[in-house]
């Protein structure tokens, strides 16, 4: 063949290439995608409908007499909103801690030995096949008037019980989620290219240089993905708060299970927790962009 | 993408659409049963742990019939699984004004009463109740009252219970900071309409407010919020007032006597002065049923005098059921608030649903919360 | 110590990362222990009264618990099986393949499950099983945790995948005839951690979900009946049935990886 005609064929082959290519692509998403768009896409859509219908005496909402009154409540009535900012404060501070605790232990784990690794990985979520009521329940007795805690922080003189309090909202808020933080970490870690780690500390100064230059931004991924997985939650959070607070302040998942299991009023749980999911949307978008930019 | 939405759109309103069971023909089938006639298994549909387990054993061997439990655990969450219609539970055990929504919207049926022979055994003031004044959809299951459950230390001798301990600061000063209230709109502001002086049940926007005022002005007199464990809080001293249901506190009572201590010489149970909340559980047969005649003969059963002090004995609630009083532990028949004499029963109140005034309980009880 | 660790990680940090990872698993299973002790206590309270059987008797003659675990272990089963399957090949095709027919969409499509909230999503797939005349039941259970696991088990996977070099790969589709085989032998171990912790994830979280089971369940799960329990204030049974879980658990994972040591 001539150099003039491997041109072309060359072209029609990588198109080709990149038609066959499209095609696999599809075929390995397709089961996932059928699924999600009849067991979610479907659904999600029937539940935006049901903003704009009336309340009904049994819950389920009569589609009739369609109104915004469930939308504009959103934006004009002060506790609405009071609740929706006191619960994205409790989320942005959990997710912190959760991050400030996790990735040093993700960092521990991810570099022992290979069969160390899958032992402790296994052992941070033993606990948590046990039930998420019966756990919390237990930290109830762990801070409660003669609990555990209580005890160690009388002898410290540090603190007394801080069941029915804020702190033990967020004790309970970081036991619940830190996994969902630590395994999207470990992952990140653990694939690490350490002889770029090496490398670093042999350019930088310090090691903590050589950390923020290097390590952070090769585990963007983990940091995000691990960030996400519990921000999320911790948005929705009700039976934490309910259990370790004492329900003494109501956070916004409280508020929906409230429209649905007491109110009745479900167009209101409705447009609440649609206004919950573009908040979460925003922040998922805005992280990945701001992600993008600075690490 | 767009095609899609149209089609789920066309789907959802599809749906709506062809809601709603026709219940005639459960009508005619039930009234044609006789008494104890079974036509298949019964599928019960209860609150958990709310039943005797060998009052079920009893009523399979009688019968013949097997029972399938499944369990709710509000109101609120039994209703939509009824009115989806995606079940064929046969009885179900609505509270008082459950019941009213309920044989408004076509989700229960009227009872053919020539099926329960043993209706006779009720109490007269358990029948024309206000959320069923014609006793046609519903039969009284359990009864009882939210009142204060409380620490004998904490309250002088020979207190008259009284809402004042929780909203008065100058009585009992020691229980601020101990007090646990229920986690219910209707409960918990309920009280406060009660001190007040007011219905629990208006409507009445001004007086919603008024006790919305009094509950925070007190707040940090309370330590939590709490309808599930309440009572087991009281009895390991985290708190030492707590607003409840009395089956709740007597069974902890109850279970933390053992044979050298005596739970009831340190706790006591009490219907306020002012009033109370009272509630009844009742049972009453859901469109869904597939098994009507088996429904009338198990409510008959229940309604059965042994039957019903075995319930009673089982969960520490009262008993609707008159003729049930001699096989009724007499521990629990002379405890005056699990049976209180009539002077108390008339300041009792019973919860009525308040249409959608509903939604400005639940918001004033999240404003309290804030 | 391995010897990459020793290179890259001075001694006083690695004490403190010791350090620290002990106090995180003390915090992990300090509320274990506790119901672990309380399950042996003759008291229905959190108050140590005397050692018993009593809770453990009492669980085996519950009829309704025990079908409520069996209920929920095949549930998790299932759900965490399809889910991790279906979340893999997700992941795969975001991951490794350009560009194909309605990309961004199933993107999009696929985060949605996970920043909705529980609440949410139950009561839209109780709508949905409804209005399709679908009766509750086990199946609508398992359904449902497919539904939101697939997203977890993808997002997992896909933090794996998005550093892995993919020379790596392309080393192996020409050095291996099929890319079934490249994929089986070069990609598929290297991306094993992500499978596996996503697989694990789904598990936790199908054996953890209250709300959504609440609202689709036909039969109780372990979790719902705990709620209604709970609601009754009937614990240690349950504390009873946590201890015995974990150590078959427990039992299971480490007879495993005695297993993968031997090999």
């Amino acid at each position: 063949m001539t150099a003039k005609a491997d041109g072309p064929v060359t072209a029609e082959l990588e198109a080709r290439a990149e038609k066959a290519e499209s095609r696999r692509g599809l075929f390995l998403a397709l089961p996932s995608y059928i699924y999600l768009l009849f067991l979610f896409a479907l659904p999600l859509v029937i539940i935006g409908v049901y903003s704009f219908a009336s309340r009904s005496r049994t819950g389920m909402p009569k589609l009739e007499a369609w109104n915004l009154d469930s939308i504009t409540k959103l934006f004009t009535d002060d506790l609405v909103r009071s609740i929706f900012a006191r619960s994205l404060i409790v989320a942005v501070l959990t997710t912190t801690f959760c991050l400030l605790v996790g990735y040093p232990f993700a960092y521990y784990i991810a570099t022992r030995s290979e069969k160390m690794r899958n032992l402790l990985l296994v052992f941070v979520m033993i606990p948590f096949w046990t039930n998420f009521l019966v756990r919390t329940y237990a930290w109830r007795v762990l801070l409660g008037e003669d609990g555990l805690i209580t005890e160690l922080g009388r002898f410290l003189n540090l603190w007394d019980s801080m069941l029915f309090t804020l702190p033990a909202v967020y004790i309970g808020l970081i036991y619940g989620f830190l996994p969902f933080m630590v395994l999207p970490l470990y992952a990140a870690i653990e694939r690490l290219d350490w002889s770029l780690i090496e490398a670093a500390r042999d350019l930088y100064a310090s090691g903590w240089e050589a950390f923020r230059k290097v390590t952070l931004p090769l585990t963007k991924q983990g940091i995000i993905a691990g960030s996400i997985l519990v921000f999320i939650p911790s948005l929705g959070a009700y039976v934490t708060p309910d259990i370790l607070g004492g329900a003494k302040t109501t956070l916004i998942g409280n508020y929906v299970v409230n429209q649905f299991l007491t109110a009745r009023n479900w167009p209101l749980g409705s447009s609440v927790s649609m206004a919950i999911m573009v908040v979460m949307l925003i922040a998922t978008i805005w992280y990945f962009r701001s992600g993008a930019k600075t690490l | 993408m767009r095609r899609i939405l149209v089609i789920a759109l066309a789907l959802a309103l599809l749906a709506a659409a062809c809601g709603g069971d026709d219940s005639s023909e459960l009508v005619d089938a039930a009234a044609a049963c006789e008494v104890g006639e079974v036509d298949g298994d019964l599928d019960l549909y209860n609150w958990s742990e709310y039943i005797e387990p060998e009052l079920i054993t009893a009523f399979e061997a009688e019968y013949g019939v097997a029972v399938n439990e499944s369990f709710y655990d509000s109101n609120e969450a039994m209703l939509p699984q009824i009115e989806s219609g995606g079940n064929d539970y046969d009885l179900v055990v609505p509270s008082d004004y459950t019941v009213t929504i309920m044989s408004e919207e076509g989700l229960i049926i009227a009872l053919n009463k020539d099926a329960i022979p043993n209706l006779s055994n009720l109490d007269p003031a358990f029948t024309g109740l206000p959320y069923d004044e014609n006793d046609e959809y519903s039969v009284p299951y359990q009864w009882g009252t939210s009142g204060i459950g409380y620490s004998y230390e904490v309250v002088p001798e020979d207190w008259e219970v009284s809402w004042e301990i929780i909203f008065d600061p100058d009585f009992a000063p020691d229980v601020s900071g101990s007090i646990s209230l229920l986690n219910d709109p209707r409960e918990t502001l309920g009280i406060a309409l009660k001190y007040l002086g007011y219905s629990v049940n208006t409507t009445d926007q001004g007086e919603l407010d008024e006790a919305v005022e009094l509950i925070l002005s007190v707040k940090d007199r309370i330590k939590l919020f709490d309808s599930d464990q309440f009572e087991d809080l009281l009895v390991s001293g985290e708190t030492t007032v707590s607003h409840g249901w009395s089956g709740d506190f007597f069974a902890a009572f109850d279970e933390a006597s053992t044979d050298d201590y005596d739970a009831y010489e340190d706790f006591g149970y009490g219907i306020p002065k002012e009033g109370a909340v009272a509630w009844v559980d009742t049972m009453a047969i859901p469109i869904t049923a597939d098994a009507p005649c088996t429904a009338h003969t198990f409510i008959n059963f229940i309604l059965d005098a042994e039957n019903g002090a075995a319930l009673t004995n089982f969960n520490f609630y009262a008993s609707p059921n008159a003729a049930s009083e001699p096989f009724v532990d007499p521990e629990i028949l002379e405890d005056e608030t699990i049976y209180p004499p009539d002077d108390v029963f008339e300041r009792l109140e019973f919860l009525a649903d308040t249409g959608d005034f509903e939604t400005n309980y639940s918001d004033a009880l999240n404003e309290v919360k804030s | 110590m391995t010897a990459r660790q020793s290179t890259t990680l001075t001694r006083r940090l690695d004490r403190f990362l010791t350090g620290h990872a002990w106090l995180v698993y003390l915090f992990f299973y300090l509320p274990i222990l506790v119901l672990i002790v309380f399950s042996f206590n003759e008291s229905r309270f959190f108050t140590w009264e005397a050692l018993s059987l009593r809770w453990y008797r009492q669980m085996f003659a519950n009829d309704n618990l025990m079908a409520a675990l069996w209920v929920s272990l095949q549930v998790a089963t299932i759900s965490t099986i399809v889910s991790t399957v279906l979340g893999t090949a997700a992941a795969l095709a975001l991951e490794r393949y350009k560009r194909w027919l309605g990309k961004r969409t199933f993107d999009a499509l696929l985060y949605l499950p996970v920043i909705i909230p529980d609440v949410t999503m139950a009561a839209m797939l109780l709508v949905f099983f409804t209005s399709l005349g679908q009766q509750l039941s086990i199946t609508t259970i398992v359904l449902s945790h497919i539904a939101f696991n697939i997203s977890f088990v993808s997002i997992v996977v896909r933090a794996r995948l998005a550093n892995l070099d993919p020379s790596l790969e392309e080393a192996a589709a020409d050095l291996y005839a099929g890319r079934w085989q490249a994929f089986r032998k070069v990609t598929l171990p290297l991306i094993m951690p992500g499978v596996l912790g996503g697989a694990l994830l789904a598990l936790t979280l199908s054996l953890d979900d209250v709300v959504i089971t609440q609202f689709v369940k036909g039969p109780d799960t372990l979790p719902t009946f705990v709620f209604g329990l709970i609601k009754r204030g009937v614990t240690p049974e349950i504390n009873a049935v946590s201890t015995l879980m974990l150590t078959a658990s427990v039992v299971l994972v480490l007879s495993s990886l005695a297993l993968q040591r031997k090999k």
